[in-house]
Order: C-alpha cells, then structure tokens, then sequence
C-alpha cells in the first residue's frame, strides 16, 4: 500500500532529508536492483519491438510455399517452416502482434471495470459496498471459462468479442484491490481536506483517491495482462480464440501440437516465446510488486 | 456453524436459477438450432423433430418445464445422441473427469506442499530457489504447451507411455501430471508464503523454546497456519481444474463430460450445454462452500458469519 508522503517536520535533520527520495524513484532504484525484473523488461521490450517492426522486413505471415513444406530450422527459416512452407519465426511474430494486442486490450477492459466498480463500493460504503462486493464474491464461485466458452462458440468467435467476454472475466480481483486501497485512504486527512473544499465526489475518487492506490494498480495491471494472455491462448487452443488467416501464439501452440510428431519445431518454438513472455511479465510484476509495496521495502 | 452452512445452501439457489436462466436464454437467442447441421432436412422432418422435442412450443412454455424437469433430477432428451438422456450421457462421462480432476488435485497438493513446506524451511538456499523456479516454470508453462511436450518427449520419443487414450493405470501419468503441475506451482508459492510468516511467530518460538523436535514443529504447529492461503486457493484451483480438464481431455482424448461440453456446445445440443453448466456450476459452488467451511475450521480467528 501506498501512504501519501508525510511533510517533514521540524525535528527531522537536512541530513536524513538528503538526497531526496520522491516515492517513484525509490521504486524505480529498487526496480532497477531487481535482475530478474531488468531481464523481463528487456525481453518484453525486444519481442514487443520486433513483434511491432520485425514482419515490416521478412516476408508475408501468408507467402506459402507448398514445394518447400515444413523443413526444420536453417539459415534461410531460422525456426523452420510450416506445412505450407510458411516462415515460422515470421508467424510467431505476426501471432505475438495479436497475443499481446489481445493481452493489452482485454487488460485495459478489466482494469476500466475492475477499478470503477471497487472505487465506488469503496467510497460509498455501508450497504452499497455490501451488496456490491456480494455481488463479486457470488460472481467469484461462477465457473466463467464456461461462459466466455459458450459465448465464443455462439456469438461468432470475432476479436472484439474476445476482448470483452476476458476482460469480464479478469476484473474481479482488481475490483477487490481497488476496494479495499479506497477504503484504508477514505479517512485520511487529504480527503477530509477534499471535501472540506466541496469537491465533488466523482473529482475526489478521481483526482485524489485513484492517484494514490496506482501502485496496488499498476501492479496487478502488469500480472493480469500474462492471465489474459493465458485465457487468450486456452481459447485460441480450443478452436474459439483467433481465426485464421489470423494467428496467435495460442492458434500456433494448437497447429504445432497437432503436428509435432513429425514437425517438433512447430511446437517448440512458439510454446517457448509464449512461456517466455509469462515468465517475463510475471517476474515484472513481482518486482514491481517489491518495488512499490512499502510493507515490504527494505530501505 | 450449521446456521452458516443452510444460510450459504439457500443462498445457492438463486444463484443457480439465475445461471440456469441466463443459460437458457443465451442458447436459444443465437442463430442456429441443433438441427441445422451437416444434412439439410426437410422441413416437414424438422417440424416433427421440433414437436418431438417440444420445440415448436412457446419459450416460455418451454422455459417453465425445463426448470420443472430439473427439479426432479431430469435433464431432458440430447438433441444429437439420439435416444439418449443428458443424465445417461453425464453418468457415462463424469466419472472419468472426476477421476482425471481428483488425480491431478492429488498430484498439485502432493507436490505444491512439499516443495513449498521445503522452501520455506530451508529459506534462501539451493532448495528454496530451486522451488521458486520450479513453481515459476509451472506457473508460466500452461497446460497445452506443457501437455504436448511431455507426449512428444515420453510417449513419442522414449516410448514409455500410450500418446493419448484412458485404459490403463499408465494411461494417467501424463494428464493428472499435465494438469495437476501448474496448481502445484500456485500452492507452492502460497505455502511457502503462509509458513514463512507462521514461522516466524511467538508461539512457533515457544515451541522451539518446550523442546519440540523441528519436524514436530513445522508439520503439528507451523503447518496448519500455514495451510490457510492454500486453502483459500482450493475454491478457484477447483474450478481452474474442472475448466483444465477440456484442454487435458482434449490433447490425450480423453473421453469425459470437458470434451463432452466443447463438442456439445459446437453441435449447438442445447440441453446437454445446459445440463453440463448446470452440474458445473453446483459442483463449484458446493466445493467452494467446504472451502469456507475448512477455513474457518483451520483459522479460529475467522468465525462463521
């Protein structure tokens, strides 16, 4: 949690007031520490780029090549190609596109409703709060992949569908969080001093209330987006995620796992770079979650 | 403590009307029935279906006597498998799911404790992060990536196991590990969170101070408070493993109720998708209300409310 910096006061040498520590640089330093959580950023930020720039250079995520058909990696298909003669690490790019536009996305959705929801039973209390959050603990023993299942086999499987039917599922713990963050700052002096000014109560939430949980937000922000992804891929898996021609790194895990007797590297390489993307995202949100978490901090 | 179990029974009920409800009106309100598949019919042949099936009547009609089957236990007719009754078809594929779900739940809480109980006690050594990383991979490693390579390397290239099928003991190794693996992973994590905070308390201290030998320590004093995480993470691990078990059951064709619901939903067979959430449904509900019930059971702080 994090707890709005105290003024110093008279009593307080310079000394111990020097060099300054603003709350985000300390994060930032202890970040910075955290190897597991530098690696993870650099690998997220080197997929991201080539995911982005890379497909602009190589040839087409489509360009078949039916004489060629799937050989093993070489010089000319660094991972080899599909059944097609398709280039596989130009497909895995193409996919990651997709995967973490999927994961951005869907996140941003449950993070909308997660964080509005919670805010307001926060702040309102009492018997809306009760209800409310009754309402998320009932939702939370729901067997939702059975309902976002239902609605991708009914409902057409079409991207945007995909994006709202993830994020809400995955809003829920946010919801939470941001609950009860709102409630252990609502009898804080700076938001007494709000209202005394006769703010509103939509500008108190959102001017002064969120902008003092954003780290609780911004670290479970960052480990939902590998949770999307996941679901992502479990429904791409079964057939109900992306379409062809379009392609994500779950639609490859399936085509590769169909065909892995015979074309390993089908199989291999995608479910690598995917797992390698959790791993990163995962180790940012720990650290970021070390980072950030005053209870643990060790400075 | 009963008042809260027969409070939290009743409280089921709406809960369960309003998934039932919900379910039955999604289905019906998208394009396509169970009988526009592969061989058009002729329209006269579909009015007798529909009139078989009670089709043809109004939906509220319609509506109002499914919930009065179900009442009796009823699930209807399948529209696909004809002659057979979503209750036959359940009773045939539940139990090799349920088999599949308590096998890997075996093997998550097996192993999950274990390496998370090790790491806690051997704090900051070898063994602890070895643990962290083992539980890291299981994490990150999903199923359907997880699921494949342990086939291509165990049944295709050592040839140790059968790819796929469900005869024989061997026949589980692989799904109940598949599955069981990634909950691990999550329950490692939580138990060595939860002891590490129970170690270091007072009265694990006092412990030390009487005598009690280590092991009695950790596993009488330590274990139970450290369980509490891992028990609050049953609930949703129960239901991540029901939902599991369509992916499991889908790489090593399996033939239980998660392959059942995916093909159902596909085929547009209303009433065994109806009668599969359904079950789902009562089945995490109930689990998560003995999950509660084990909690407060664990944890005298908590009281029944």
């Amino acid at each position: 949690m994090i707890t709005p910096q105290k003024l110093p006061d008279a009593t307080v040498t310079p000394a111990q007031l020097e060099p300054g520590h603003s709350l985000w640089g300390d994060a930032w330093r202890r970040l910075r520490q955290n190897r597991l959580a530098v690696a993870g950023s650099a690998l997220l930020l080197v997929l991201g780029l080539l995911c982005a720039f890379g497909p602009l250079f190589s040839q087409s995520y489509q360009e078949q090549n039916l004489e060629l058909g799937a050989v093993p990696p070489s010089a000319a298909h660094w991972l080899g190609t599909d059944t097609l003669g398709r280039d596989l690490f130009t497909r895995i790019l193409y996919g990651g596109r997709i995967s973490i536009m999927v994961g951005l996305v869907a996140t941003f959705v449950a993070l909308a409703i997660g964080v509005v929801y919670g805010a307001v039973a926060g702040f309102f209390g009492g018997k809306i709060d009760a209800l409310m959050m009754r309402i998320v603990d009932i939702m939370y023993a729901l067997p939702f992949t059975i309902f976002v299942i239902l609605l991708m086999v009914f409902f057409g499987r079409n991207i945007v569908l995909l994006f709202v039917a993830i994020g809400a599922v995955e809003w829920l713990t946010m919801a939470r969080i941001v609950r009860g963050q709102i409630l252990s700052i609502k009898q804080m002096e700076f938001i007494e001093a709000a209202r005394a000014l006769g703010f509103g109560r939509r500008r108190i939430i959102f001017r002064h209330m969120l902008p003092n949980i954003l780290g609780p937000i911004i670290v479970y922000t960052t480990l939902t987006i590998p949770a999307v992804m996941l679901l992502e891929a479990f429904l791409s898996f079964l057939g109900l995620g992306v379409q062809p021609p379009m392609s994500s790194w779950g639609v490859l895990i399936k085509d590769g796992a169909e065909k892995m007797e015979e074309f390993w590297w089908l199989l291999v390489f995608p479910g690598t770079v995917f797992s390698l993307t959790l791993f990163s995202l995962n180790f940012l949100g720990d650290g970021l979650r070390d980072a950030l978490d005053v209870r643990t901090a060790q400075d | 403590m009963f008042r809260f179990v027969l409070r939290r029974l009743l409280e089921m009920i709406p809960v369960l009307w309003v998934i039932v409800t919900a379910t039955f009106f999604m289905i019906r309100f998208v394009p396509g029935g169970p009988f526009t598949a592969e061989k058009a019919v002729t329209p006269e042949v579909l009015r007798n279906l529909e009139a078989h099936y009670g089709l043809d009547r109004p939906l509220s009609r319609q509506y109002l006597d499914y919930l009065g089957n179900l009442l009796h236990g009823n699930l209807g007719p399948s529209f696909k498998y004809a002659n057979r009754t979503v209750n036959e078809i359940i009773a045939d594929k539940l139990p090799v799911s349920l088999e599949l779900g308590l096998l890997s739940l075996a093997v998550a809480l097996s192993l999950g404790l274990t390496l998370g109980i090790l790491a806690a006690i051997r704090r900051n050594t070898g063994i602890d992060y070895l643990c962290s990383s083992v539980s890291m991979t299981g994490i990150c490693v999903p199923t359907f990536v997880l699921g494949p390579l342990l086939v291509l390397v165990f049944a295709i290239h050592l040839g140790w196991v059968n790819a796929s099928g469900w005869y024989g003991p061997a026949d589980r190794v692989l799904p109940c590990l598949t599955l069981g693996c990634v909950y691990a992973a999550y329950i490692a994590r939580l138990t060595r969170g939860g002891m590490l905070e129970v170690l270091g308390q007072d009265f694990i201290r006092t412990a030390r101070a009487k005598g009690a030998s280590e092991t009695r320590v950790v596993l009488r004093h330590a274990l139970r408070g450290g369980l509490l995480p891992v028990v609050s993470f049953l609930g949703p691990a129960i239901a991540g493993i029901l939902t599991g078990s369509f992916v499991i059951e889908t790489i090593f064709q399996i033939p239980g109720l998660g392959r059942e619901f995916v093909n159902s939903a596909f085929n547009r067979d209303y009433t065994l998708v109806l009668g599969t959430v359904i079950l789902y449904a009562a089945l995490i509900v109930v689990l998560n209300l003995v999950v509660d019930v084990v909690q407060v059971w664990l944890n005298p702080k908590l009281k029944f409310e």
